[in-house]
């Protein structure tokens, strides 16, 4: 069974302790998306500035648990400045870390469950201290928080880009 | 006073769980304290269960050979067993539903129509109400166009009746919960009541933690309606009680359509049953039905005077113990004394997130509940975003409050500086 070390590794309960890149960026110009954990009333708003195909800048409010907290901590430092390409495999990277699944219907409509799969050319850095959390998969939800609401704000612009260029 | 006492050891013999669990490397033994959240259950329920499924099982109210009647027999003596419990006039209002939130939608839905609410009528609720007390309204609101008001909540977590007059006034219906699952505080239903009542209105009591833990009458609560789920008392998931008034069941319209609830169905129409089958539609929860029976004779055996005196006495301890050796450290919600609340204690501890706090003891083998315990309205009245939360039934004793206590100590040393 996992032990407590496993899951409050000194770099999380550093992030925890000093979380980087908190606070806000105006918006507009910057993108600001909230994320919610229903289980445990987390709240996380990821702030990001998108500039030229790149995150130019992002800020972290919103409050949670040392996991959510360092998992939006961490993902702060390791996408400002990342292409959004960059920043789209770095989330995909952090998913299979996590062992998420992703649902789609095959040819024949039948619901398939595939997981993520790691992209070996992708590094996560720092971001494997997090490994230990698939060991307590209550907590899963609270790694991606972050990440799911950045992936939405990403897809929120694209949506824009697309809808503004026809 | 209770004539007996409450003997905790000796009941935790009764719960297999506490030999069964598999317990965390480290951990001693299993240390319960969610069952606010639901009961673990004794040896008398899941035999009851398994003798329903193995010699007398054929679904109820419909086979006319032995074994159908024999479950069929089980079942309505279930009801009888419930209407003794809440000191109900007769089974016919006990309605049988999925669970206590399935048992406030039938009122939320079937009331509204009968009484056709909509705009200039106002539903009374308050401040402190689970959401499933909560949310039923909210709909009724967007549905309907009904006014929701709330009775306000002090600090301390008392509700503040001062203009209870005033609140009333106007009101179709009241739906406040006699114990609340953050607080423990146990608002004054009676009170709340009478004044509905001369308001003309009718009144909804949410007994989910009130009925495991206190007894109940509903003449005292002085209720229309009563809902409570079996799982919180010592019963399996899956069935819950609605008691009404007879006149109000019958008067309102059916919920949910299908088998038992009618009476005669034509292609150009259909008569309802009666109550309360008219509110059971498709199969029962039959076997639940006599796991429930069978929790309640057990509680009854040991006398739900002496289950809240143990309560009093635990949470009191609880109370005390925490603040002595916690100190600042620990925020406890709600009333300060034992007797103004149910053997439920929440509190934050530091600035150490609930979640973090219920994963370190959790290695320790105590079990608490994090987060907003599904009440988030509440959550915001408190300031806080979320909660730890221990709770206490009959099979806990001191060591169990002692147990948390020690493993607050272990995650002040993991997340405080």
């Amino acid at each position: 069974m996992a032990g407590l070390e496993d899951l409050y590794r000194e770099i999380i309960l550093d992030h925890y302790r000093n979380p980087r890149n908190r606070g806000e960026l105006p918006a507009p110009p910057a993108r600001r998306v909230e994320g919610f954990n229903p289980l445990c009333g987390d709240e996380v708003v990821v702030f990001v500035d998108l500039v030229g195909g790149a995150v130019a800048d992002v800020r972290i409010a919103g409050q949670g648990c040392s996991i959510s907290q360092s998992s939006a901590s961490m993902m702060s430092g390791a996408v400002k400045g990342r292409s959004i390409e960059g920043v789209r495999d770095l989330i995909r990277a952090f998913k299979a870390m996590m062992s998420i699944h992703e649902h789609r219907l095959d040819g024949d409509g039948q619901q398939v469950s595939e997981p993520v799969l790691p992209d070996p050319a992708v590094r996560l850095g720092d971001l494997e201290a997090l490994r230990g959390v698939v060991k307590f998969p209550v907590r899963i939800k609270c790694a991606t928080l972050s990440w799911n609401t950045l992936a939405q704000a990403l897809d929120e612009a694209a949506a824009e880009a697309e809808r503004s260029a026809q | 006073m209770a004539l007996r006492l409450l003997d905790p050891a000796a009941v935790k013999r009764d719960f297999p769980i506490f030999d069964c669990a598999q317990r965390r490397e480290g951990a001693e033994r299993l240390v319960f304290l969610d069952s606010a959240a639901s009961s673990q259950k004794p040896r008398p329920v899941l035999d009851a269960m398994d003798r329903a499924y193995e010699s007398a099982y054929a679904n109820v109210h419909r086979g006319v050979y032995g074994i159908a009647e024999e479950a069929t027999a089980a079942f309505e003596a279930a009801r009888s067993d419930v209407a003794r419990f809440i000191g109900a006039p007769s089974t016919r209002g006990v309605v049988f539903t999925k669970n206590c939130t399935e048992a406030i939608n039938l009122v939320a839905h079937s009331y509204a129509r009968h009484a056709r609410l909509g705009p200039g009528d106002a539903v009374l609720l308050t401040e402190l109400e689970h959401h499933a007390n909560f949310v039923p309204w909210l709909m009724l609101r967007e549905e309907r166009g009904v006014e929701l008001r709330f009775i306000p909540l002090s600090d301390d977590g008392y509700l503040v009746l001062d203009d209870l007059e005033r609140l009333v006034d106007g009101v179709k219906l009241v739906a406040v919960s006699a114990m609340s699952n953050v607080l423990g505080v146990l608002p004054p239903v009676r009170r709340i009541a009478d004044a509905a009542h001369a308001a003309g209105a009718v009144v909804l009591v949410d007994g989910a933690q009130y009925v495991p833990h206190l007894a109940t009458r509903v003449d005292d609560l002085g209720c229309d309606f009563l809902a409570f789920s079996a799982h919180k008392m010592c019963g399996p998931t899956g069935i819950g009680v609605l008691w009404g008034r007879d006149d109000l069941l019958e008067a309102m319209p059916a919920f949910l359509g299908g088998g038992e609830m009618i009476r005669d169905v034509r292609v150009d129409g259909w008569l309802p049953n009666e109550i309360p089958w008219k509110f059971e539609a498709g199969t029962p929860p039959f076997v639940e039905a006599v796991g429930l029976a069978a929790a309640i004779r057990y509680l009854e055996g040991l006398d739900m005077a002496a289950v809240r005196d143990h309560e009093i006495s635990l949470t009191g301890y609880a109370l005390r113990i925490l603040r002595e050796r916690h100190g600042d450290d620990l925020t406890i919600y709600g009333p300060s004394t034992a007797h103004d609340r149910g053997g439920v204690v929440a509190f934050t501890f530091r600035d150490v997130h609930p979640h973090d706090l219920s994963q370190v003891l959790d290695q320790a083998g105590v079990c608490i509940r994090a987060g907003h315990h599904c009440a988030k309205p509440l959550m915001r009245r408190l300031g806080v975003a979320a909660t730890s939360r221990a709770s206490f039934y009959v099979y806990n004793d001191e060591s169990d409050v002692d147990a948390l206590s020690d493993a607050l100590f272990s995650a002040a040393d993991l997340f405080v500086l």
